[in-house]
C-alpha cells in the first residue's frame, strides 16, 4: 500500500497542472496513469525515436512536463485504476511482462483527471481493418504504425479534426479530405468566436496552411465503409451531403465523432452529474468534499480549460484559490459551450447502421438485435450490448446517441482483471499468467 | 538508425524499430489483433487503451491491450481467438 497526501488520476494537461500545483505548494503528490507516459491523448509523445516521426517542440507541453518534473510529484504510468473509494483508497493494475501487478494507493484527497475518449458512431463496415479512430490513428502512428504514402479520409466532427489531418499529412501521409459533419451554418459562429481566444485561432489557421492539398468539407459524413479488392481491407469510404453521394479510395479512415468525458470513477465514487458531466464548484470540488475534478470530464472544453481547472483543483487541495484563474477557467468553460453547439450531432447521422450493423464490438451486437428493448438492463440480459471486455465504453455513447438510453450504473471492477485482484488487498500482488500470486510484499 | 526487435507474430519473425507498441507491429505485419466473436479480424481501432480491440496473447497471456505495450525482443505475440 502506497500513501500519498493528494492522488492524482490522469497524466494529462489537467493531471499534470493539478499535480504541479500540489506538489510546488509542499503536498505529497503521486499522479497515475494508464498510459505509459505523462501527457495524455493531446500531448501523446512519440514512442519511437525517428526523425521527422512527429511533430517537436510543442512548448507548452514541455514546459509543463519539465515543471511537473521539478514539482516533486510521481508520476506513475501504465497503472490502471479499476476500483475507488471515497473512504481513500484506490486500486490499480499494471500489465507486466509476465502478468498483472495490482497495487493499493491511500489518498487524503483525490483529483480525478481522467480527460475524455472519443464518441464512436456504427456505420456500415466499421469494424473492417483500416478503419480506425480519428484520434485513435495518430496515436497508433506515435505507436510506430507508419502512415507514409497511405491515402488516409479524415472524418466525423470536432476541432481536432484538422489536427489530426495535419498530424498525418506531417507523417506522410496523403490526407484528401477531411469530412466534417456539422454544416458550415452551425460552424460560422463559433469560428467567429475564435478572435476571443488568439492562440486557438493561430493553431487553426497553422493546421490550415498544412492541409492546402486536402478538401474540408463541411456538412458531409461517411455513409459506409467498402472493403477494397481483397474483401478483407477497406478500399473506399461512401460520403454524403444528404442530398449527393460518392465515393472516396481510401487506405484508411481516421473517424471520430468529437469526445465523451471518462467519468467512470467519479461514478463509481458517487459524485454528483451535471447531465453527463461530473458537478464541480469553483474550486473544482465534486459533490465529495475530498475529492476534485478537472479537464474534459467536467465538460468537454479542450485543452486550455483543462490546464486551468488542475491548477485550480491542485491549488485547492492546499485551501489556496486566485480569481484570475477561476476567471480564465469561466471563459474557457464558454469556449467549450461554444464547441459543443457548433459540432452537434446532426440527425441524420442516427440512420447510419443498419439491421446487420455491429454496434457492440466486443460481442459483436448488431443494431437489429437491438430493436424492441427499451433500455440498457434488457438488452445487457438478452443481447449482450456493452457487456464486453470495453464495459460499454465504445458502444455506450453511441447507443445513447442512437436509441437515447443513458447508462445505468457503474461497478467496479471498472476494467477486466483477474479474479484474483479482488483477493488480497491490502498486499501489493503480481500475478502470473496462470492467474497465481508469485510475489507478495506487504 | 534506431535499434530494430525481432518479434514474432504468429509465427512469423518481424524486425520492428525499438519503440514501436505491439499494436502498431500486429498492424503492420497486418495480422488482426483477434477474431471477433462471430469471427471478423480486428485490430486497434482507438489506440489508447480504451477499446480493448488491439487484445491479443503477448508472450502467452492473453488479453493485452496491445496498443499499451511496447515490443521486446523475442516477445512472441498471437492473434487472440
Amino acid at each position: 500500500m502506497t500513501r500519498t497526501e493528494v492522488l492524482v488520476i490522469g497524466a494529462g494537461p489537467a493531471g499534470i497542472a493539478a499535480a504541479t500545483a500540489a506538489a510546488e505548494n509542499g503536498c505529497q503528490v503521486i499522479v497515475l496513469d494508464d498510459n505509459l507516459a505523462a501527457g495524455g491523448q493531446i500531448w501523446r509523445g512519440a514512442t519511437v525515436e525517428e526523425a521527422g516521426s512527429s511533430y517537436r517542440g510543442d512548448s507548452t507541453k514541455r514546459r509543463a512536463l519539465e515543471r511537473l518534473r521539478r514539482s516533486g510529484a510521481g508520476v506513475l504510468g501504465g497503472r490502471c485504476v479499476f476500483s475507488a473509494e471515497a473512504s481513500g483508497t484506490v486500486q490499480t493494475s499494471q500489465e507486466t511482462g509476465s502478468g498483472s501487478l495490482v497495487e493499493q494507493f491511500r489518498f487524503e484527497q483525490l483529483i480525478l483527471a481522467t480527460g475524455a475518449r472519443e464518441r464512436f458512431l456504427p456505420f456500415p463496415g466499421w469494424t473492417l481493418p483500416g478503419v480506425f479512430g480519428a484520434g485513435g490513428l495518430p496515436a497508433l502512428v506515435k505507436g510506430g504504425y507508419p502512415v507514409a504514402g497511405k491515402r488516409v479520409v479524415v472524418a466525423g466532427t470536432g476541432p481536432l479534426l484538422l489536427a489530426i489531418a495535419a498530424h498525418l499529412t506531417h507523417d506522410g501521409a496523403v490526407v484528401s479530405s477531411v469530412v466534417e459533419q456539422a454544416p458550415i451554418a452551425q460552424l460560422a459562429p463559433f469560428a467567429a468566436s475564435l478572435w476571443a481566444h488568439p492562440a486557438k485561432l493561430v493553431q487553426g489557421a497553422r493546421y490550415r496552411g498544412k492541409l492546402w492539398k486536402t478538401s474540408y468539407r463541411t456538412g458531409c459524413w461517411v455513409l459506409e465503409a467498402i472493403a477494397g479488392s481483397d474483401g478483407q481491407r477497406l478500399g473506399a469510404v461512401r460520403v454524403t451531403d444528404g442530398t449527393r453521394t460518392w465515393t472516396e479510395p481510401c487506405d484508411l479512415l481516421a473517424c471520430g465523432y468529437h469526445l465523451v468525458p471518462n467519468t467512470e470513477i467519479a461514478a463509481l465514487l458517487g459524485c454528483e452529474f451535471r447531465g453527463t458531466f461530473v458537478q464541480v464548484d469553483k474550486a473544482q470540488r465534486t459533490s465529495l468534499p475530498n475529492v476534485f475534478c478537472a479537464g474534459e470530464p467536467t465538460g468537454i472544453a479542450g485543452l486550455e480549460a483543462a490546464m486551468v481547472q488542475g491548477e485550480i483543483a491542485g491549488l485547492a487541495c492546499v485551501g489556496v484559490s486566485r480569481a484570475p484563474l477561476q476567471k480564465r477557467a469561466a471563459a474557457e468553460r464558454a469556449f467549450g459551450d461554444g464547441m459543443e453547439k457548433a459540432f452537434a450531432l446532426r440527425r441524420e447521422l442516427r440512420s447510419l447502421p443498419r439491421p446487420d450493423t455491429i454496434v457492440c464490438r466486443c460481442e459483436d451486437v448488431t443494431f437489429g438485435s437491438l430493436h424492441g428493448y427499451t433500455g440498457w438492463t434488457d438488452a445487457k440480459l438478452q443481447t449482450r450490448c456493452g457487456m464486453g471486455p470495453c464495459q460499454g465504453r465504445i458502444c455506450g455513447p453511441a447507443v445513447e446517441f442512437l436509441l437515447g438510453w443513458r447508462p445505468v450504473s457503474v461497478r467496479q471492477p471498472l476494467f477486466p482483471v483477474p479474479l484474483q485482484a479482488f483477493c488480497f488487498q491490502d498486499e501489493r500482488v503480481e500475478i502470473n499468467k496462470m492467474n497465481e500470486p508469485i510475489e507478495e510484499k506487504a | 538508425m534506431s535499434e530494430l526487435l525481432s518479434v514474432t507474430i504468429n509465427g512469423a519473425t518481424n524486425r520492428v524499430v525499438r519503440g514501436t507498441t505491439v499494436a502498431a507491429a500486429m498492424l503492420l505485419a497486418e495480422q488482426p489483433s483477434r477474431i471477433s466473436v462471430t469471427g471478423e479480424p480486428r485490430g486497434a481501432l482507438c489506440g489508447m487503451g480504451i477499446c480493448f480491440e488491439c487484445r491479443a496473447v503477448v508472450n502467452g497471456i492473453p488479453h493485452r491491450r496491445t496498443c499499451q505495450i511496447l515490443c521486446e525482443q523475442d516477445m512472441t505475440v498471437e492473434t487472440s481467438r
